[in-house]
């Protein structure tokens, strides 16, 4: 074996190489891996979190939907109710106010009727008067048989 | 074996095996070592300074994620192994890895184009052309990593342990009777010495191999061929398993060295 100076330039290269690559390769190479590697890290948990996320809003749209229906179910029954009882109290306002109608009707007709019966009546007293005066035309005084005459009217 | 029938097979090999050398004794040196292994260095810097560069945390570029894996398998096996807090040992890793790997990668290079291609370019003979270009098949390249990475097991070990601790750990185990702690001191001091020499040993031992086994497949004719095929493709295995060896190793004898006990 020759063992010479080549052994010294080679350590002396050995030594230069190292510290070139300890301050000018090594440092932002691994930076850049190791930045990636956190972002990757970083990546891979937001979309774990936002599966987790879209789990829960499902579920908490599903649970809405759910909700909804039932109030939706709820809404319209009241609905049905609430147009029962507007029919209902309709027909009832409606048979009261035929009743006051008829009633109204009842008592026009009747009203009618008596004045009618009366104006029959004193025509009757005066055509009866008319006719006896007629008849009677020398004999009778009228002051002294209006109380015949009266009774008479009374008697219609 | 196309550099011409004048020579051996023997001399092919030693021929080949023989670095392009400047200098006499200590202070020579190997100019195909330590120039390939630089080249090596800057393209493992250029590439990677590249990317470091333009480098988003967003999507990234095709060269960005093909950096990126090299650099989260490095991470990763860092951090698997070695549980401290240091910035220096991940980049340190990278750089051996990296390095190593792209060094060993001129294994794959056929052993005589390069010298064909000075022939070829300035008309040099070839037999005067030494060129033995896998950096890590010479012993000087990987004792000069291991140097290093042992600098640091002992930088750490007294910072961290403290000069009197690191004393302490080399002398009272495994025995734990004083009258044998010359014998420990012995003992871990030989452990200590033997880390830097089988990550330099392993490294050089496997290539010198590979490049050696390519040099006597090329000294067998056509069937040359399809046999550097088969030696290739295997070492699609030795190529990367030897620079991953040679990180894990230093992240384990650093961690080791961060351990206070």
């Amino acid at each position: 074996m020759d063992i010479n100076m080549t052994l010294v330039g080679q350590l002396i290269a050995f030594v230069v190489f190292v510290i070139f690559c300890m301050k000018y390769v090594w440092p932002p190479i691994i930076g850049a891996i190791e930045e990636r590697q956190a972002t990757i890290a970083d990546g891979l948990a937001a979309s774990d979190r936002a599966a987790k996320d879209l789990e829960l809003a499902q579920e908490k749209a599903t649970a809405q939907l759910k909700e909804a229906k039932v109030q939706a179910a709820s809404i319209v029954d009241a609905a049905k109710k609430h147009e029962a009882k507007i029919v209902e109290e309709a027909a009832g306002k409606a048979q009261v106010e035929k009743e006051r109608i008829l009633a109204a009707g009842h008592a026009e007709i009747e009203t009618e009727r008596n004045r009618a019966r009366e104006e029959l009546r004193a025509q009757v007293a005066l055509l009866a008067v008319a006719g006896a005066e007629k008849i009677l035309e020398r004999s009778i005084d009228a002051a002294a048989h209006s109380d015949i005459l009266d009774k008479l009217v009374a008697e219609l | 074996m196309s550099s011409g029938a004048e020579l051996t097979s023997q001399e092919y090999i030693t021929h080949h095996l023989a670095n392009l050398k400047v200098g006499e004794g200590f202070m020579a040196v190997h100019l195909d070592s330590i120039g390939w292994s630089i080249f090596m260095g800057l393209v493992f810097i250029t590439i990677f300074r590249s990317v470091a560069k333009k480098a988003t945390p967003g999507v990234p570029g095709k060269l960005q994620c093909a950096i990126e894996m090299i650099v989260g398998f490095v991470d990763e096996s860092v951090k698997s192994t070695f549980h401290g807090k240091n910035a220096l040992i991940a980049p340190l890793s990278l750089t051996i890895f990296v390095w190593v790997l792209l060094m060993n990668a001129m294994d794959w290079v056929p052993v005589d184009l390069i010298p064909h291609l000075i022939h070829w370019v300035t008309g040099m003979p070839l037999a005067d052309i030494y060129m033995k270009p896998v950096p890590t098949a010479d012993p000087n390249i990987t004792f000069g990593l291991a140097l290093g990475v042992f600098i640091l097991i002992i930088y750490y070990s007294i910072k961290v342990k403290g000069l009197g601790g690191f004393m302490k750990e080399l002398t009272t185990q495994p025995f734990g009777h004083w009258s044998l702690y010359p014998v420990n001191f012995i003992l871990e001091t030989v452990t200590m010495l033997a880390r830097p020499l089988s990550l330099a040993l392993r490294l050089f031992g496997n290539l010198y191999a590979g490049e050696l086994i390519f040099l006597l497949i090329a000294t067998i004719g056509l069937f040359q061929l399809p046999v550097h095929f088969l030696w290739a493709a295997f070492h699609l295995l030795v190529i990367p398993l030897q620079a991953f060896i040679f990180m894990m190793l230093t992240i384990v004898y650093l961690s080791l060295a961060h351990e206070d006990h």
